[in-house]
């Protein structure tokens, strides 16, 4: 920071006007490709908020005559399903296995891949930046013990962990008595389809790696002159970590917070597809690809489609992730 | 710094410790047993098998079990007098005697196979498909993002930057089944399933049909699957911290006193870069290792990955408890490693 306000001080005088966050926004805004992520992302959030009104059937009404049938369009561009498959324009984009409108269910999926982002990042982002910037700037016994329970934490396969937790959740709160803390959060599960054990499994898995890169980062700049100065006039510990480490390890945490969002939400769409994620009837982009990924050979456009909103929805995130990474990394000012 | 070497290692067993504990516990918290089936099984069978597997006895008696026969090396007169008591290093001593160690018990659901069997015959084949697509991640990435920050806010940088969203954004799951479209069905280049080694491999890992074809057109989709997603991180953190670096005083330091330019980037820029970046290859490549699961599944590998999730469903304790452990200490490894080479790499950090 003190590199670029030595050199355009006049950028400095506005950065001062305007605050660190105001002037992250309007650098966002002038970045073009996160524009157009975030303008996705808006789209994608409108389409799961409204998504019982945009959506032209239900996501779970079948058409027993009309399984695996394919719209007119699909055909030329999968010439090969042509002789075999049962043609009818009614679903815009076919219909599943059992007959369910792929569009409809295409456009529910997007609330379950959406939230899941959401919370792992908000989880992470806090729990993780807290922890590590604490641990990093007391050291000693203190980041001693609090990094142990962290290597602890990492030391778990995060993958084998959540499908661990998946199991253990569902086989046990599942023949727990009515009343008890178990039986209300399975209740609540089956409420919201069996989305609350995924945000458990993602949540504590999530905030290990962000805390281990603020920790790792203060630990180097603890040593640099300016934690040292700050020191010397008489900061506060509180003081000293919020502004003047904070905005120095944002940068990189941003852009680890933002390279996790997308993991996220294939972490969901991987546990729906092997069957440990969403309930059956509720529709998620990886339970639609597993569904899709038996009959790569004879349809290929089932799973093809909901890979190409997994991978758009991705693209979104990252495009938006990248513009906040320029905007809010400080010392990247003054270089463009 | 020997001593921190040595404090890490000693935290390293502390750490699989209390993760065998926390499976065990998570495991046997889950109502229901191993031999839970729809057609129940009369209980004087029950309660025979519990009796050979040592589920009769108490949960700590059980751990400690499973704890001694991990661990502890035993000497005894015959090779193995059952196939249960088969274990991972076996050495045959003088005086007729056998010393054995690390044996990680049976499979409950496969009764013909151990779970030793299994890291023998499928661990293998996941770590073949790890370091290639390791292999395939680095060479990608690195070169991108160097290239991308040196040549910041040009055609290259965009271009680099954009090879890598690409990749971030193509999770397995959505990339294997386009890939296994394109490749194994329309254009039929590559078969869209399988695995082209088998057992026995040389050193433990390397297949004996490496310089082959039929090897590597099994491995080409699965690796690019799983190596593009890893390369674009290499790539972005790469050219996120040499940004950064470059910035700094001691870089313009270094040109002022008229280094060139190659030596400032190679020795000064690069080297205080890669701090991040080395930070995350150790668990990356652990991560890539217990995250197969998705593209062994997407293309039906033979790996460790089918074997954990069917585990799980059928209760087979020793299968899981075997898995997590494996995974934990490259886990453990992995993270060790890096923070050796992070007070290596930047002498600011002190350890005290």
């Amino acid at each position: 920071m003190t590199n670029s306000e030595m050199m355009i001080p006049e950028a400095s005088d506005q950065d001062k006007e305007r605050g660190l966050w105001m002037d992250a926004l309007y650098r966002l805004a002038q970045n073009k490709a996160s524009l157009i992520g975030g303008g996705m992302v808006i789209l994608l959030i409108l389409m799961a908020i409204f998504a019982n009104y945009i959506a032209p059937y239900s996501f779970s009404e079948q058409d027993r005559q009309l399984t695996d049938a394919v719209p007119q369009w699909v055909t030329v561009i999968f010439p090969t399903i042509k002789p075999y498959a049962e043609i009818s324009d009614k679903f815009s984009i076919g219909a599943d296995y059992v007959g369910r409108d792929m569009l409809s269910r295409f456009i529910y999926g997007a609330r379950i891949s959406l939230v899941v982002a959401i919370v792992g990042a908000t989880i992470s982002l806090f729990i993780g930046t807290v922890y590590g910037l604490t641990s990093g700037f007391f050291g000693g016994q203190v980041d001693n013990l609090m990094m142990r329970f962290v290597d602890i934490m990492y030391a778990f396969p995060s993958m084998l962990m959540i499908i661990l937790m998946m199991a253990f959740f569902r086989s046990s709160f599942a023949e727990s008595e009515p009343g008890s803390l178990s039986y209300m959060m399975n209740s609540v599960d089956q409420r919201f389809g069996g989305m609350l054990f995924i945000f458990v499994g993602i949540g504590i898995t999530a905030w290990m790696g962000t805390a281990r890169l603020a920790r790792g980062q203060v630990l180097s700049l603890r040593e640099q002159e300016f934690t040292l100065a700050a020191k010397a006039l008489g900061a506060s510990s509180s003081r000293i970590i919020f502004k003047h480490l904070l905005p120095n390890v944002l940068g990189p945490l941003m852009i680890r917070v933002t390279l996790a969002i997308p993991g996220y939400i294939s972490t969901e769409a991987f546990l729906s597809f092997i069957g440990l994620g969403v309930n059956a009837p509720t529709p998620s982009w990886g339970s639609m690809i597993a569904d899709g990924a038996v009959a790569i050979r004879t349809y290929p456009h089932q799973a093809i489609f909901p890979a190409i909103a997994l991978s758009f929805t991705m693209f979104a995130f990252n495009f938006l992730g990248d513009g906040l990474r320029d905007a809010l990394d400080p010392r990247l000012r003054g270089t463009q | 710094m020997g001593r921190y070497i040595v404090q890490r290692f000693l935290w390293m067993f502390i750490v699989l410790f209390v993760i065998s504990m926390i499976t065990f516990a998570m495991m046997h918290a889950v109502p229901g047993g191993p031999f839970t089936q729809e057609k129940a099984l009369p209980p004087e069978i029950i309660a025979n098998l519990e009796k050979r597997y040592h589920l009769n006895e108490p949960y700590w008696k059980q751990y400690l079990l499973y704890i001694d026969n991990v661990m502890v090396p035993h000497i005894s007169k015959d090779a193995a007098p059952e196939m249960v008591d088969e274990a991972l290093v076996e050495i045959s001593l003088p005086g007729g005697n056998y010393l054995r160690w690390i044996n990680f018990g049976p499979s409950y659901s496969s009764r013909s196979r151990t779970v030793n069997d299994i890291f023998r015959e499928q661990l293998p084949v996941s770590i073949q498909l790890g370091v290639i697509s390791m292999v395939v991640a680095i060479t990608i990435g690195l070169p991108l993002g160097v290239i991308s920050a040196l040549k910041q806010n040009t055609i290259w940088d965009f271009l680099g930057m954009s090879v890598a969203i690409f990749g971030v954004s193509m999770p397995v799951v959505a990339m294997g089944p386009i890939l296994i479209w394109i490749f194994g069905v329309a254009l039929k280049w590559l078969p869209p399933t399988g695995w082209g080694a088998k057992p026995p491999f040389t050193l433990f890992f390397i297949p004996n049909t490496l310089g082959s074809w039929d090897f590597w057109k099994h491995t080409l989709m699965p690796a690019f699957a799983v190596g593009t997603g890893y390369s674009a991180i290499i790539a972005r953190l790469t050219r996120a911290s040499l940004l950064q670096v470059i910035h700094e005083d001691y870089i313009r330091t270094a040109r002022a006193k008229g280094l060139s330019e190659r030596i400032v980037t190679t020795r000064h820029a690069l080297r205080n870069a890669l701090i991040p970046v080395v930070t995350i290859l150790g668990p990356m490549f652990a991560g890539v290792l217990t995250g197969l699961f998705v593209v062994e599944q997407v293309f039906g590998i033979p790996g460790m990955g089918k074997y954990f999730i069917t585990s799980i469903t059928n209760r087979d304790y020793p299968v899981i408890m075997g898995a997590i452990l494996m995974y934990a200490f490259f886990l453990v490894i992995s993270n060790v490693f890096v923070d050796i080479t992070y007070a290596w790499l930047d002498p600011r950090i002190r350890y005290d």
